[in-house]
């Protein structure tokens, strides 16, 4: 265990990164993620690793390709339309089933949107992102240290299942500092990498590629990714419940916003309303289970989101017509307040 | 029997599916073949475009990576800076790399990444079906520039080498062409430069290869090489390009 160091989201996210072993970074600036790509490129030389400013984010993305198809811990990392750039080169990467890490810090769109957090990335993120049948793991951190840990644990994630993570916070995460301690969460029985393009020195030559012109090699090729997509339903689905057990009523938020929501159910249960909350941690997979569980439970449901309502979606697949599922959502980079919050549970309550 | 001749080491068994008259095949065989004399067989990596070669990857038996539309430079970067004492090569048709790809070659040219390029140059989309390419000629059918090249409208031919020999970072830049025996030697000369560039750490190499297209353009193999004589050479220069310049 290392010592407690106070550090903004964006530089403990890079910090974790090279102490998960990336080493390889490349970016390209955009705001609010910028202290990601400046941090890499003080402390990655020294480490012995590669920080590149790329020309633009679609290079930025297909250096990853190269890199992680090389064999490197690789990562980038953007805000919202700098992501849409990206996407291009994390289709392939997924197509080619290759690792990396890219770190979303969303800000308000559409188009050139804001500066501002939002939470507006969500059916980016989760439903596909680019062109093909193919999935991200999404982790939604709501603090500076949830964004160290996830970030570690993206490397390790993205090697086991040969797939890009996505750590998806937005400019409150980035931007506010938090006392965080790095601690050692890698795992060591992760899979060889013998399909790597480094040299075929001594073995067979390796080919990276993603084009199956025969399509019924290519439908082979996407249920074998959809059954590495239920594995990690299976597998990685993370969330966090408080105030469950006697609650009438589910709030569903993730990321910054159910932080903000804690402080809103503080205030509820003060005034008698008995509500708690499930935070998903994963956004793919989504912890659909025990959505639909506490749909036994409560009498409704309300999802709070930074967007005119994305997630809220999947807790209505989730739910699966049990109960009512309400909305509530502030966009474009305005914040909900605790009070706004608990105003409209008062409105769902009655 | 003793065979005295053969496909070089470094390619696969696999038949080119080129159509007939079309040069890749060649160049695909000289590229091989320095690989072989420099022997970086099993230290070579080969990033495979879009485009007519899209499956470049299925002839070169070496560790190969398949890059989006234009973005080989890119991806080679990444390989490159994962593995600065490999040799990492990019063969980029004109589509691929002197239209949606033009900013990733200019940067990664730039930055005198160690890559070698092999850039085929035929005036004209091929894989694609005969689409207006940047480096079509004025005057030049296409499918879409049906009336013939308008500069006006379409710009001028893009005469990449010249424009990429500008930058610092571009160690050596060389025009050839395929059209003859004695055109292919140059060629062969300029990709062995171009690779001892990249191990001597120089920085960024680029050959681009005046190539024909006999499907697209419409006429015989034959033909094709007469009009790259006729049509292409006055335009694109052969030789060593240096600021700009073509040293004949």
């Amino acid at each position: 265990m290392g010592e407690k160091v106070l550090m903004k989201g964006n530089e403990a996210i890079g910090e974790a990164a090279i102490k998960a072993g990336c080493t390889h970074f490349f970016g390209y600036p955009i705001t609010p993620q910028n202290d990601i790509p400046e941090y890499m490129s003080r402390r990655l030389p020294k480490e012995g690793g590669v920080f590149l400013q790329a020309e633009s984010e679609v290079a930025a993305s297909n250096m990853v390709y190269g890199a992680a198809g090389a064999g490197a811990r690789v990562m980038t990392s953007s805000s919202s339309p700098g992501i849409s750039l990206k996407a291009e080169g994390i289709s392939y990467i997924a197509g080619a089933e290759l690792p990396c890490v890219i770190v979303n810090i969303v800000r308000g769109g559409p188009g050139l949107g804001g500066i501002q957090p939002a939470q507006s990335d969500y059916f980016q993120a989760t439903k596909g992102m680019a062109h093909g049948d193919f999935r991200l793991v999404v982790f939604a951190p709501s603090s500076v240290q949830e964004a160290v840990d996830l970030t570690m644990e993206a490397f390790d994630v993205a090697d086991k299942y040969r797939n890009p993570v996505m750590v998806m916070g937005d400019g409150i995460i980035g931007q506010m500092m938090e006392p965080v301690e790095f601690k050692d969460i890698g795992t060591d029985d992760l899979p060889e990498k013998d399909w790597i393009t480094d040299g075929a020195e001594g073995r067979d030559r390796n080919v990276i590629n993603s084009l199956y012109l025969d399509p019924e090699k290519l439908e082979e090729h996407n249920w074998k990714l959809d059954r590495k997509y239920e594995k990690i339903k299976e597998e990685e689905v993370k969330y966090e419940t408080s105030n469950m057990e006697d609650a009438d009523v589910a709030i569903v938020a993730y990321g910054t916003t159910a932080r903000i929501v804690k402080t809103a159910i503080k205030k509820a249960r003060a005034e008698g309303i008995k509500v708690g909350l499930i935070r998903p941690i994963t956004l793919f997979p989504f912890p659909e289970k025990v959505i639909n569980e506490a749909a036994d439970q409560v009498d409704k449901f309300l999802t709070v989101e930074m967007s005119t309502g994305q997630m809220v979606e999947d807790v209505r697949l989730a739910v699966n017509g049990k109960k009512p599922v309400e909305f509530y959502g502030r966009t474009g980079g305005v914040v909900p307040t605790p009070e706004e919050i608990v105003e409209q549970l008062k409105e769902v309550v009655e | 029997m003793e065979k005295v001749a053969g496909r070089p080491d470094s390619l696969t068994d696999k038949e080119f599916h080129y159509c007939p008259g079309c040069t890749h095949g060649i160049v695909h065989r000289l590229v091989a073949e320095v690989i072989d004399e420099f022997d970086l067989k099993e230290e070579t990596i080969g990033v495979a475009p879009v485009g007519c070669s899209v499956l470049a990857y299925d002839y070169f038996d070496v560790d190969m990576h398949e890059a989006s539309h234009g973005r080989a430079p890119a991806v080679a970067t990444g390989i490159k800076r994962v593995h600065p004492d490999k040799a990492v090569f990019t063969y980029q048709g004109d589509g691929d790399l002197a239209s949606i790809g033009t900013a990733e070659i200019v940067h990664a040219a730039n930055r005198g990444e160690e890559i070698t390029t092999i850039f085929i140059n035929n005036a004209i989309y091929g894989m694609t079906g005969g689409q207006m390419a940047p480096t079509t000629l004025e005057g030049q059918k296409a499918t879409t520039s049906p009336y013939g090249r308008d500069l006006g409208e379409a710009g001028h031919p893009i005469k990449v080498s010249e424009m990429l020999s500008k930058l610092d970072g571009a160690a050596y830049i060389e025009r050839v062409s395929v059209d003859s025996p004695k055109n292919i030697k140059q060629t062969k000369k300029a990709i062995k430069k171009a690779f001892e560039v990249q191990q001597s750490g120089e920085g960024f190499a680029m050959v681009e290869v005046l190539s024909t297209c006999p499907t697209n353009w419409g006429v015989s193999p034959v033909e094709a090489i007469e009009w790259l004589q006729e049509n292409m050479l006055p335009h694109y220069k052969l030789g060593e390009v240096v600021d700009g310049e073509v040293q004949g």
